[in-house]
């Protein structure tokens, strides 16, 4: 049964999936961002600003997306102790705040024509840089504890801990006053996001996705080699 | 069944967040004027203690047909729909800014009813559509 987890077996695929990503990546992404930047139609109030919500948009869901599973899979190394479970989440972590990073860095640079500031400490802005302070927290305790039974102990309740802000970063714009607008996607009812836009604005997500999966294999990767170099072949 | 010690860590994992959740939420609660990023006008109209020294923020629609535009200033009124402030600005205003859109004004009151500003940000909403499509839905309107 735990054949699967062998790590000769784990890595076989991690090459196979890096090879798949990586020989359809580019096609993608040269289609998803002539499909933003050229030929969907620019906004009626915003005009070409509004292109950068198809960075914006998808970097902060896999933002969240990221530190959402990294907490859930922490809870469950947590309670059972699986060292693989570990190494995913630690794999997460880089390539999570670099989306997170990016999502605030864009807001930033469309929010000074559009809002008229750089920068204002509202609901969802503030949750969203305690979010990136979350990540920072998490890979850092892997970075200065050296002894990794307490690293690994540290960085789960630090995820967990980190998982309660995550509704309130996706509320935030609904139980406060905010400047940031509310969201225009909405798991039920109708979007407010006109069709022609919305469907570059998956494709970008979906690209990005891959771009989240093939660092995370990656990194995933290297954690599985220097546990190897450690002689252990089981996990 | 489940080992002894993973059940322990499970509840102490259990407490742990509903200690948490609680304590932030109470948190949340007494912050939650301050988080409000700005005040309506009808907040304005309702707080009986108003310091008139401080800076506030004050944010709603822009009413349609009061932006009145000189050499000096820029006046108009803000409104939730429910009541309304008028506003005194000289500086640049944001792209976005506009009747009928969404707006937050930054800067001192002087009475309940007029607030001079500092700073002017454009709030926009989350409906995002092409140009021509807003040509269309105004001719339908009318």
């Amino acid at each position: 049964m735990f054949k699967i987890l062998n790590l000769s077996n784990i890595f076989y695929w991690i090459e196979k999936l890096i090879g798949f990503i990586n020989s359809i990546f580019f096609i993608l992404l040269l289609v998803a961002l002539s499909f933003a930047l050229i030929f969907s139609p620019p906004d009626y109030l915003q005009g070409d600003s509004v292109r950068i919500m198809y960075v914006h948009v998808p970097s902060a869901w896999i933002g969240l997306a990221s530190f959402s599973s990294i907490a859930i899979l922490s809870i469950a190394h947590f309670i059972f102790k699986i060292k693989n479970i570990k190494l995913i989440t630690k794999s997460i972590a880089p390539i999570g705040l670099m989306f997170t990073c990016l999502a605030i860095v864009t807001g930033s640079i469309w929010g000074q024509p559009t809002w008229g500031t750089w920068w204002v400490w509202d609901a969802r802005i503030t949750s969203m840089l305690i979010l990136a302070l979350f990540y920072i927290g998490f890979i850092s305790t892997h970075k200065f504890i050296t002894d990794e039974n307490k690293a690994n102990k540290i960085s789960s309740i630090i995820a967990i801990i980190g998982l309660i802000n995550i509704p309130i970063i996706k509320y935030s714009v609904d139980w406060w006053n905010t400047l940031h607008q509310p969201a225009s996607i909405k798991l039920t009812g109708e979007s407010s996001i006109h069709s022609s836009m919305l469907m570059p604005l998956l494709l970008m997500f979906f690209v990005l996705i891959l771009y989240c999966a093939l660092i995370f294999l990656m990194k995933y990767k290297t954690e599985i080699i220097r546990i190897k170099k450690k002689n252990l072949n089981r996990l | 069944m489940l080992p002894k010690k993973v059940k322990k860590r499970a509840s102490l994992l259990a407490i742990t967040l509903l200690v948490s959740v609680t304590g932030i939420f109470f948190i949340l609660q007494s912050l939650n004027k301050n988080i409000l990023y700005f005040k309506s006008p009808t907040d304005i109209k309702n707080n009986q203690n108003i310091n008139f020294d401080k800076k506030i923020r004050v944010g709603g629609m822009v009413k349609k047909n009061s932006l009145i535009i000189n050499e000096e200033e820029i006046k108009f009124i803000i409104t939730d729909f429910n009541n309304e402030l008028k506003i005194s600005f000289s500086g640049t205003v944001p792209n976005l800014f506009s009747e009928e859109k969404g707006v937050v004004a930054e800067g001192k009151l002087q009475d309940k009813t007029f607030f001079v500003a500092d700073r002017i940000l454009a709030k926009h909403d989350e409906n995002y559509m092409p140009p021509e499509l807003k040509d269309i839905m105004k001719k339908n309107a009318k």
